[in-house]
C-alpha cells in the first residue's frame, strides 16, 4: 500500500486520504467580470503535468486536513507535502530512489 | 426521538478480548490554539503540537484527533450539558464549535495478547507499541468503518465507532479473531 506523508500526522495508508485535484488553483476574485473562456479555464484546465505535479489531498480518515504534495505522476511517488497556506517547496532534484 | 435513538443501542458480542464500553458522554471540540488552551482549563485536552496522543485526566480523557479539533469523552454520569456549559464558559467569546456527539458513536474494548493482530486484520496503521505506543490516538480506519482508535494500555485498545458501523465492526473483529483466539 502506498503510504503518504501527512504534514500533520506523518506517512500513513493511502486509504485514509483522499485526492482533491491540482494545487494552487486561484479562484477569481470576481467571476462575474470573466467571459467564458476565462472561467472555462479555471473550472475546467488542468496542467496534465507528467512528472512532479503539486496537488491537494485531504486526511480525511485521519487528522481531517487538507494539504498539498508534491508527487512524481509516473512514479507514484511523493517528494514533498507542505501545508495549505505554505509555499510550494523547490523540487528536489537527483533520483529520490 | 433522542430517547428511542439513546436506548437504541447495538446489543454487541463480549468475550475476554472485546466487549462493549458502557455508555460515555462524547463532545466534539473545534477551535485554534487559543481555544484549545482555553477549553483545556475545564477539561483535559492535548496541546496542538501533541499529535495524535490523548491526555487523561482520571476518567476523563481528550483525544487529538487534529490540529484544530479533539474528541472528549467522560463518563456518562458527567452530564453533557453540563460539560459543554464549562467548556462554553471557559472558552468565551473565541470562535471555536462544541458538539455533543454522546449518542453518535458507541466504545468497544479490545484486548489481550493478540490486540494489535486482531485490530490489524483490518486496520493498516503499524500497531506495534514502539510505533503506536500507549495513549497514542487517531481517527482511522477499520476496513470499510471509520474509527477512531486509541491504546489505553499495551494490550489495550479503545475503538469509537459510528453507532450504525458497531455491528459491522464487531462481527468483522470476531471473524478475524477465529484466527487466533479460535
Ligand atoms: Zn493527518
Amino acid at each position: 500500500m502506498l503510504l503518504i506523508p501527512c504534514p500533520h500526522c506523518g506517512e500513513r495508508p493511502e486509504i485514509e486520504f483522499t485526492y482533491g485535484g491540482e494545487a494552487h488553483l486561484v479562484r477569481p476574485a470576481d467571476p462575474s467580470t470573466l467571459d467564458d473562456a476565462a472561467w472555462a479555464d479555471y473550472l475546467y484546465m488542468r496542467s496534465n503535468t507528467k512528472g512532479v505535479h503539486a496537488e491537494r489531498w485531504r486526511h480525511a480518515r485521519g487528522c481531517g486536513r487538507f494539504f498539498n504534495a508534491l508527487r512524481d505522476t509516473t512514479t507514484d511517488q511523493f517528494l514533498a507535502s507542505y501545508r495549505i497556506g505554505e509555499p510550494k517547496p523547490a523540487i528536489p532534484t537527483g533520483d529520490p530512489r | 426521538m433522542r430517547e428511542t435513538a439513546v436506548r437504541n443501542v447495538p446489543d454487541l458480542p463480549a468475550s475476554d478480548w472485546m466487549r462493549p464500553l458502557p455508555p460515555a458522554t462524547r463532545v466534539a471540540f473545534q477551535g485554534g490554539p487559543a481555544a484549545r488552551a482555553a477549553a483545556a482549563q475545564a477539561f483535559p485536552l492535548p496541546d496542538a503540537q501533541a499529535v495524535c496522543r490523548a491526555r487523561r485526566d482520571g476518567d476523563r480523557a481528550g483525544l487529538w484527533l487534529g490540529p484544530d479539533e479533539c474528541l472528549l469523552i467522560a463518563p456518562a454520569t458527567t452530564a453533557a450539558g453540563a460539560l459543554l456549559g464549562a467548556l462554553r464558559s471557559a472558552i468565551g467569546a473565541t470562535a471555536h464549535s462544541l458538539v455533543d456527539v454522546s449518542h453518535r458513536q458507541v466504545g468497544i474494548e479490545v484486548r489481550g495478547p493478540h490486540a494489535e493482530r486482531l485490530l490489524n486484520g483490518a486496520c493498516p496503521l503499524d500497531l506495534s507499541l514502539d510505533r503506536f505506543p500507549v495513549d497514542m490516538c487517531t481517527r482511522t480506519v477499520f476496513a470499510k468503518a471509520e474509527i477512531v482508535l486509541w491504546r489505553t494500555d499495551e494490550q489495550q485498545f479503545r475503538v469509537e465507532v459510528w453507532r450504525s458501523f458497531a455491528p459491522y465492526t464487531a462481527a468483522l473483529l470476531q471473524e478475524i479473531a477465529r484466527d487466533y483466539v479460535g
